[in-house]
């Protein structure tokens, strides 16, 4: 059965891609390639009807953005998204540090959808949009 | 050429024979000499006060990994205890581990100019360096932890003295370090899979050699390299009830060593290696037997690890000694050893009077200062933070000097340990001049720093002088006075400079450090055998491993010739 | 033509030290020994990504300005801020941390390292219980149980099984590295087999299969030898290579470590499954854990990022207090930054406290959640800041960076990241550990020196001078400013 939405809990973390990009420079299409897609797992995308390689859209309580779907290439992770860390991933993620300092990057509730039509923002359209710089 | 004379003090500088003479002390450029012009020196009015060379510090935990994960793992201990910027001086934290720049300060309030880390891992040599250089207003210097190192128990195991000290020779000047320091012989290295040794005569795991062969074969080791201090010994079952067993075959075994009459080992916080009893709970003092046996050898030295009542932080290369504290009081525990050369651990202690075995404690350390006779033997510590922190040693002081002070804490202890204790029955009261061994002129001695400990003509120009008037003031009645003079030093002088006035620092300036470069015979041979080995052996390349003398912000190189 | 050896890695907690660079005419052309990152390092550094000259925004637009000008100004705003924060540290050398802690104490600011994203909440963690832990090469001589708990190597620390734990030989234990070719192979045997044997499509069958049965631990957790457990909410990279693969559910570490720390001490469980995993799977893991001889457990931001927090890190580390009082166990946080450890390090010995260090009353403070940077943005109380060797404008939820940039806001990086991009003044600064040397903090707190290959570009200062420069300038206006009041 096709579904409009999916229910997930979002991971961020890193990937050897991001870690490559980033040392090229952030501003390198390595790191923009390594970041902004998302991991999925492939029955989840089957679910959602998402074919690997198109456009999702992510929203948690704190916004949303727009990721490249890659299936996960390990194992299964129904039920969890993974996307890499980076600029992407933090217009998401939680404010919530339980007072200690560390804000929740891993584990906190999200919605996927497919958004064959919505651009990816590259990393200056997205500063832009969030901070107004 | 800069100048000072100090006019007019009483002078106690034991190592001239010096006892309370009333005197000038004449500075030039950071040294001791005969005479100043009395016109162009400035001067400094000592009449009334007492003056002693800067003191020396043998054993104290000051810098390096260790010290700092102590740090690390204690917010409640700084929060207690904070330090605020001024014109002169940085912040910084107390309480049991101080951050560098106020262990600087404090020590050097105290009337000190000279103080040895005792303790660190060569891997992290650098680290202690770093440390090392951002402690003010002290001269210093570090010991590397050899005695666990696999170079050094594969070379005794083959029976290769000379061997083992080339190794040791390359290991001092890789680390610039000072002396050889050996916690707990062959206990570290069985640590490694989680076990220990028992006595001096049990085999270390994997390596088929024993703790008597290691502490006997590296003081012979010591002499070949001809270093100016002795090894210096955590013994084996350090804090164990009935350890005074051990640390007495332990000296009796250090006996075999030749010794021409001086000493060939320094035992050091030897409170912790004189428990007698069975258990916890009939634990009670050896300071007796300990004694004893001191005051008819002359072939050890010793310092205290005094116990202070209160809270602070416990931290040895003496791994399996931190995991049986973790085990008693299931406190925090960090443990830290470290590949091919040592191990380590951490557990915070509250020194309690009413804690039978913590009264009992404070007074072994006391009952042995005072029952050893020759205050040349034996010097005043805590083996900081060990047995409590250092700014507590006027506290020692007064207990020292004072019947009437010792008794009065001693009244308020656990009873039990009131009645085990031979304090009563020590009538000894040791005078400025004695003081002055125990604080100075010995450590200094023990250590072989020439320069340091006495006030003789080229002599470094580090001086403490103390609002003590000697013939005014009886320091075993007035002790609480005399305690608050040596808190706060009139003058504290490092290397000709006034740091200290009146407990305040007014000046900061960095002291030296001071590492041993040994000249062996076959140095190229060694350091071209630790660079094949190395990879094995290390994580890290050989290239990487030294102590650059980028790292050693004012460094004193002695050079020593050794025998090999 | 030069080649550099035993040149120390600037990227993450590994701190490779046996790296070989090729330097032509002040150019790295080639890196040996390094894994990927280490190549996108070395080769990256010179890039068109790299700032060239200090900029000052000026009606929202960069403007290349004079060293001196960017400096006055960069000490200006950090002079007249009343809650200035002094942030990351994390990839430069200590030399300039140094620095660092007495420009935050001249200026009464908080300083605070990335820890404060990654391992705060294990040094909190250790507050509570300590760490039994060790250096690396304890773990390559000794280790026969070897455990990543919510961290991936393979990705983040790409060289960290073959220079530390599973596939590197050391003194009494062996590499594993031969036996997990055979163990590549065999697989890749019986795959050939299934899939000609195979009638429904390959996809569909495998996602079926996994998500129904959960692996019942291999015979070969209970060997002699060195054993690999990989423990995380989903099949990483190092995963694959494991013995054994746990797949616990997210946010439940926490119950998954007490349910071991019950069994390790002998007490039973009346569940079926905890974590998503069988108790009688978790006993065969208990029973490899306390019949190994030296055992350790690496852990990451899947422990100190999810829910739980410190307090994951406090049940992990009392796991392994409790299994000492049955065999050698210790524990190693996977420290990222390569020199993250340094700032601990440094900012420790000097103020007392490892990250959220606050001066504003004159002396150092420190209090998670108060103190701590993350904590101070989303919470609108700061008034300045100053980045330097680190990009929080990539790491900090968007909240915390929108309220970074309402205020001034001070970038020191080699690079144009994005935080760079968000600043008002803008430093470049010369690459530690290629165009500038000092010293960095391996994971296991082993400093390690870094080298100076390549001359920086003309121009460019390094991280540690910067800082001087800004510091005496903060001095000199303070000074300024103290001669102006004394005349009103």
């Amino acid at each position: 059965m096709m579904q409009q939405k999916l229910h997930v809990t979002l991971l961020t973390g890193r990937t050897i891609e991001q870690g490559v990009g980033k040392e090229y420079g952030k501003s390198s299409h390595q790191y923009y390639d390594a970041c902004s897609m998302v991991y999925m797992d492939a029955g989840d995308m089957q679910k959602l009807g998402v074919k690997h390689g198109s456009n999702v859209l992510v929203t948690t309580p704190n916004g949303s953005v727009v990721l490249k779907a890659v299936k996960h290439p390990r194992g299964s992770m129904s039920g969890m998204i993974y996307i890499p860390y980076g600029p992407w991933a933090n217009s998401i993620v939680s404010n919530t540090t339980n007072s200690i300092g560390m804000p929740s990057f891993k584990g906190t509730p999200a919605t996927v959808e497919a958004a064959p039509d919505q651009p990816i923002l590259s990393m200056k359209e997205l500063l832009k949009k969030e901070f107004g710089r | 050429m800069t100048e000072l004379l100090i006019k007019n003090g009483f002078v106690f500088d034991p190592l001239s024979e010096i006892n309370g003479e009333k005197m000038d002390i004449a500075i030039r450029d950071g040294k001791i000499v005969e005479s100043v012009s009395d016109q162009k020196a400035k001067k400094i009015d000592a009449t009334g006060l007492t003056v002693m060379p800067g003191a020396v510090d043998i054993h104290t935990h000051i810098a390096g990994g260790e010290v700092n994960t102590g740090r690390m793992i204690r917010p409640e201990d700084h929060v207690k205890d904070v330090v605020r910027k001024t014109a002169i001086t940085r912040s910084g934290t107390g309480y049991s581990i101080p951050s560098t720049f106020v262990t600087g300060y404090r020590y050097s309030k105290m009337g000190y100019t000279t103080v040895m880390n005792p303790s660190m891992a060569p891997l992290g040599a650098k680290h202690t360096h770093e440390e090392l250089n951002d402690i003010p207003l002290l001269d210093k210097a570090t010991f590397p932890l050899l005695g666990d190192w696999w170079f050094v128990l594969e070379n005794l195991q083959k029976g290769d003295l000379a061997g083992c000290a080339q190794h040791i020779a390359w290991m001092m000047e890789t680390t610039k370090g000072y002396a050889i320091k050996i916690v707990n012989p062959g206990g570290l290295e069985s640590w490694g899979f989680g076990r220990n040794v028992h006595s001096i005569d049990d085999v270390v795991p994997n390596f088929d050699i024993t703790p008597r062969e290691i502490v006997c074969g590296l003081a012979k080791v010591n002499k070949m390299l001809n270093l100016p201090h002795t090894i210096h010994l955590h013994t084996n079952n350090l804090g164990i009830p009935g350890n005074y067993l051990t640390t007495l075959e332990t000296m009796k075994a250090l006996e075999s060593v030749p010794n021409d009459g001086k000493p060939i080992c320094h035992i050091t916080h030897v409170q912790f290696s004189s428990f007698a009893g069975e258990n916890w709970g009939n634990m009670k003092s050896a300071a007796d037997e300990i004694s004893r046996y001191i005051n008819n050898h002359n072939h050890m030295t010793f310092d205290m690890g005094q116990i202070i009542f209160t809270d602070t932080t416990t931290m040895t290369a003496d791994g399996p000694f931190e995991f049986t504290l973790y085990q008693l009081s299931g406190h925090k525990w960090v443990n830290s050893d470290v590949e091919t050369e040592t191990s380590g651990g951490i557990i915070p202690m509250h020194y309690k009077r009413k804690s039978a075995v913590n009264a009992t404690q404070w007074s072994i350390g006391l009952e042995i200062a005072l029952l050893v006779k020759d205050p040349w033997k034996i010097f005043m510590t805590t083996d900081h933070p060990n047995a409590g922190p250092f700014f507590a040693y006027p506290k020692i002081i007064a207990w020292l000097t004072s019947k009437k002070a010792r008794m009065a804490t001693l009244a308020k202890c656990h009873k039990k340990a009131q009645k085990k204790s031979l304090l009563p029955s020590i009538d000894r009261e040791l005078s400025l001049y004695e003081l002055a061994i125990m604080t100075r002129a010995g450590q200094a001695k023990a250590l072989g720093l020439t320069g340091k400990g006495h006030l003789g003509v080229g002599a470094d120009a580090d001086v403490a002088i103390y609002n003590i008037n000697p013939e005014t003031l009886d320091i075993a009645k007035k002790y609480k006075t005399a305690r608050k003079a040596f808190d706060n030093a009139a003058y504290t002088i490092k290397d000709g400079k006034v740091v200290v006035k009146d407990g305040e620092v007014v000046q900061n300036v960095d002291g030296r450090t001071i590492w041993l470069d040994v000249k062996t015979r076959e140095q190229l041979k060694v350091d071209e055998e630790m660079k094949r080995k190395f990879k094995e052996y290390w994580t890290v390349e050989y290239e990487n491993y030294p102590v650059f003398d980028h790292y050693v912000k004012v460094p004193e190189a002695i050079t020593v010739k050794a025998d090999v | 033509m030069s080649v550099i050896n035993a040149v120390t890695c600037p990227i993450c907690g590994c701190l490779c030290d046996d790296i070989e660079v090729t330097v032509v005419n002040n150019e790295v052309v080639k890196v040996k020994n390094g894994c990927a990152v280490c190549e996108a390092k070395y080769m990256g550094y010179k890039s068109e990504h790299r700032i060239r000259q200090p900029l000052i925004r000026k009606d929202g637009k960069f403007v290349p300005v004079p060293m001196k000008e960017a400096i006055h100004k960069a000490a200006e705003i950090l002079a007249n801020a009343n809650y200035p924060i002094l942030y990351g540290w994390s990839s430069t050398n200590c030399e300039a941390q140094r620095v660092g802690v007495e420009l935050a104490e001249e200026v009464g600011g908080v300083l605070d390292n990335t820890a404060v994203v990654c391992h705060g909440p294990s040094l909190m963690g250790t507050q509570e219980v300590g760490i039994p832990t060790s250096t690396l090469g304890q773990i390559r001589h000794r280790a026969d149980l070897i455990i990543y708990w919510g961290c991936d190597p393979w990705s983040a620390h790409p060289r960290h099984l073959e220079r530390y734990t599973s596939f590197t030989k050391g003194r009494f234990e062996d590499s594993e590295w031969k036996s997990y070719l055979n163990k590549v192979k065999a697989a890749a045997g019986r795959k050939k087999v299934l899939s000609a044997t195979r009638v429904a499509p390959k996809q569909q069958r495998a996602t079926v299969a996994e998500e129904v049965v959960f692996n019942k631990p291999p015979e070969t957790l209970q060997k002699e030898g060195r054993k690999l457990i990989v423990i995380d909410v989903r099949k990483s990279m190092t995963a694959e290579v494991a013995d054994y693969f746990i797949k616990v559910e997210p946010n439940k570490d926490y119950e998954l470590m007490q349910a071991i720390r019950a069994l390790v001490k002998e007490q039973e469980l009346d569940v079926d499954q905890v974590a998503g995993v069988p108790v009688e799977y978790i006993k065969e893991v208990v029973d490899a854990l306390v019949n190994c001889n030296f055992g350790i457990i690496f852990f990451g931001m899947g422990l100190t990022q999810s829910a739980g927090k410190f307090r994951n890190i406090e049940v992990a580390i009392s796991l392994t207090r409790d299994l000492n009082l049955r065999t050698k166990f210790l524990i190693m946080p996977m420290r990222g930054h390569f020199n993250v450890s340094g700032a601990n390090i440094v900012f420790a010995w000097q103020s007392g406290y490892a990250f959220g260090v606050d001066f504003s009353l004159g002396y150092p403070r420190y209090n998670p959640g108060e103190t701590t940077s993350m904590d101070i943005l989303l919470r609108g109380e700061s008034d300045a800041a100053l980045v330097i060797a680190s990009d929080p404008g990539a790491t900090f939820p968007k909240r915390a960076i929108q309220n970074l940039v309402k205020h001034p806001l001070i970038v020191i990086d080699p690079h144009m990241n994005p935080t760079a991009m968000l600043g008002d003044v803008v430093f470049p600064s010369a690459f530690v550990g290629i165009e500038v040397e000092g010293t960095a903090y391996r994971m296991d707190n082993v400093p390690l020196p870094l080298k100076k290959v390549v001359e920086p570009p003309e121009g460019i200062l390094s991280d540690e001078v910067l800082l001087k420069n800004i510091l005496e300038e903060v001095r000199s206006i303070k000074a300024q400013k103290a001669k102006k009041a004394e005349v009103v």
